[in-house]
């Protein structure tokens, strides 16, 4: 039996040992350094994860009115989404839109991306840039372009483009493609060309090089993207707001809606159900590949 | 493995010519070096072997088939990399594999040759672990395990050793001739090293600006040296630019008159190799050459020792004397003769030029 031997880890380049290599000090000044640094990072977590916490907590609440102390706890408002049917059908709606547009976008950014990094032509960085487009662009105004693009195409073809599936899922493959590209870029980069050339030589056709060597060394650039676009388009409402038709609620789109009307925890209620499904997909995709060695 | 023929092959990128129309025939089981400093387009050459790049003019055949037009992967070519290109994915057993499995054979006969690929390399214990958790001698091995678990008819090495530190370098380079030859492999190695590509070659071909300057043995390219180029590339010259008087007779630039065994007369440069050269007190009666000198510059290399000689105002001369051990090595500005047999030097006529 060979002894297994741990796998050589990338040195971690942490806070601590760039600070000791830029500048050495003294023992007390790095003790108030050290001191420094975690209360910045604690103050920036707590920043991110108070509203979190405030929604979840607020989701338990018993009384409709959100007033603080609570008056008591209950589940009533996660049974209340269940009853009622907007967000159901936006919950499903959604999720499918998700994994159909990450879906597509990867079929479309991974190619891409190996050509931009592979092949040298002309405008190559201002095709690489513009692919990054939608992620710089706000979503009203990707929605409201969209828009007009809808209108304009249904004007000069006669398609029912303006609020269908099919459009809805178009403007959705556009806010996944920049994560694809960004990411699977980023993966290629690390790739040593003459592995691929080595599998060519051992037998293997431009296919079999790509499923068998290529594909696997940036799993988890490719995983990482399919995360980010899931989550990106899961989650969007601004160019959504636009483009969809009538009756096709996505769940954002819902959760905007029942503001307009109450304000009662069944939203917390959402919130805490979207944020749970985004963990856990996280960290389904963290057991496969390390997520912090790519993004 | 098989005869490997490359007939007036040549690569063009745009204007520049990295081949320029290069034949070449390596026979069956032969082991030939392609020497030459980088650009030289020894890489390109090995690159259209292997398929990964097409000449612009020329053929390259295989064991009499022609593969000219055939992509890498249909070639039977095993090629070990300068970085080893391990697939980091995959246990060094499943490296192994890759060829065989990538020709659908059996999965029980993988088995036994990617076992009998790792005995070749004495790796048989290691077949389960990962590339990076081997040292890059052992991923070497692999590499070259890999290569040839699947038969190819041709074996490239393109610089396998550079990557290795030099202790071990001069291990491998015996073991991979070693096994060459013991399985009749037809082999093209490239390397800019030309003691590697000495120990290792059946024949030389060195190489310059895309063209071949020689093809031969060692004692060929050692012994006599095709131009000026080969002579500085392998071995070490040292050069006296001049012209060939008469028949026999060099006059150096410096004003030195020097005997050789050249009949041709005109412009000429005369390589001297360091260890060809006597260092002595006196004339010495026995050699035709004797030039008195002053010692400018001493290294000491342990088993040799170079002494930088001034025999003219123009000229110096790099002599290598043996280290034994006695006190008999003259210092800086030491006044001493430099002989040497007329057959010891080489001219070559023409303009100084390379």
């Amino acid at each position: 039996m060979p002894v297994p031997i741990r796998a050589a880890r990338p040195m971690r380049w942490d806070g601590e040992r760039r600070r000791e290599i830029l500048m050495p000090r003294t023992a007390s000044s790095r003790r108030v350094g050290r001191v420094v640094l975690n209360s910045a990072a604690a103050f920036t977590l707590a920043y991110i994860l108070t509203p979190l916490a405030f929604v979840t907590w607020l989701a338990f609440f018993r009384q409709e009115i959100p007033a603080f102390p609570p008056e008591g706890y209950s589940l009533r408002w996660f049974r209340a989404i269940a009853d009622n049917d907007r967000f159901v059908s936006g919950f499903v709606l959604s999720l499918e839109l998700a994994v159909i547009a990450t879906s597509i976008g990867l079929c479309l950014g991974v190619p891409a991306a190996l050509c931009l990094a592979r092949v040298r032509f002309s405008g190559r960085e201002a095709l690489s840039s513009l692919l990054l487009l939608p992620l710089v662009v706000p979503g009203i105004v990707l929605g409201i372009a969209l828009y007009v693009f809808h209108v304009e195409v249904e004007l000069a073809t006669g398609l029912p483009v303006l609020g269908s599936l099919a459009g809805l899922i178009a403007g959705h493959v556009l806010i996944v493609i920049p994560w694809t590209v960004r990411l699977v870029m980023a993966s290629l980069v690390g790739l040593d060309r003459s592995v691929e050339e080595a599998a060519q030589s051992l037998g293997a056709n431009r296919f079999a090089t790509f499923r068998r060597v290529t594909l696997p060394a940036i799993r988890p650039g490719v995983v990482a993207a399919a995360l980010f676009g899931f989550v990106s388009s899961f989650g969007n409402l601004e160019m959504s707001l636009f483009i969809v038709g009538p009756g096709r609620t996505t769940l954002p789109i819902a959760i905007l809606q029942y503001l307009e009307w109450k304000i009662d925890p069944t939203i917390a209620a959402v919130s805490v159900l979207q944020i749970a499904l985004i963990a856990t997909a996280m960290l389904i995709t963290d057991r496969f590949v390390k997520i912090s060695q790519v993004v | 493995m098989a005869r490997l023929e490359i007939d007036r092959v040549t690569k063009r990128y745009g204007d520049v010519h990295a081949v320029r129309d290069l034949t070449l025939d390596i026979a069956d089981g032969e082991f030939v070096v392609l020497l030459g400093p980088s650009g030289c387009g020894k890489t390109t050459t090995l690159r259209v072997v292997a398929g990964f790049a097409e000449p612009t003019l020329g053929a390259v055949r295989l064991g009499g088939r022609d593969v000219t037009r055939l992509p890498p992967w249909k070639r039977n070519a095993g090629l070990v990399f300068q970085s080893y290109a391990l697939f980091p994915h995959l246990t060094v057993a499943r490296n192994v594999a890759f060829g065989l499995e990538m020709r659908k054979v059996e999965a029980s006969e993988i088995k036994g040759r990617v076992a009998d690929a790792l005995r070749l390399v004495r790796l048989e214990h290691l077949g389960e672990r990962l590339p990076r958790q081997l040292s890059g001698g052992q991923q070497q091995r692999v590499a070259l395990a890999r290569a040839l678990a699947f038969r190819p008819d041709v074996l490239l090495l393109d610089e396998p050793l550079s990557n290795l530190d030099a202790k071990l370098r001069q291990e491998v380079r015996v073991e991979i001739r070693e096994l060459q030859k013991r399985l009749g492999l037809t082999t093209v190695m490239v390397t800019h090293d030309q003691e590697e590509a000495l120990t290792m070659a059946d024949r030389l071909v060195v190489m310059h600006d895309g063209a071949v300057r020689q093809v031969g043995t060692q004692a060929d390219l050692y012994e006599r040296p095709g131009d000026r180029f080969v002579a500085g590339f392998v071995g070490r010259s040292t050069f006296i630019e001049g012209e060939i008087e008469a028949p026999g007779r060099f006059r150096s630039a410096g004003g030195l008159a020097i005997a050789c065994k050249e009949a041709a007369t005109g412009p000429a440069t005369l390589a001297l190799r360091p260890e060809r050269i006597v260092l002595a007190s006196d004339p010495q009666g026995s050699m035709d050459n004797n030039l008195a000198g002053v010692v400018e510059f001493v290294s000491y290399l342990g088993a040799t020792i170079d002494m930088h000689v001034r025999i003219s105002p123009k000229e110096r001369v790099i002599v290598q004397v043996a280290n034994q051990g006695s006190g008999r090595i003259p210092g800086v500005g030491g006044r001493i003769y430099v002989a040497w047999a007329a057959e010891g030097g080489i001219v070559f006529v023409g303009s100084g030029s390379d």
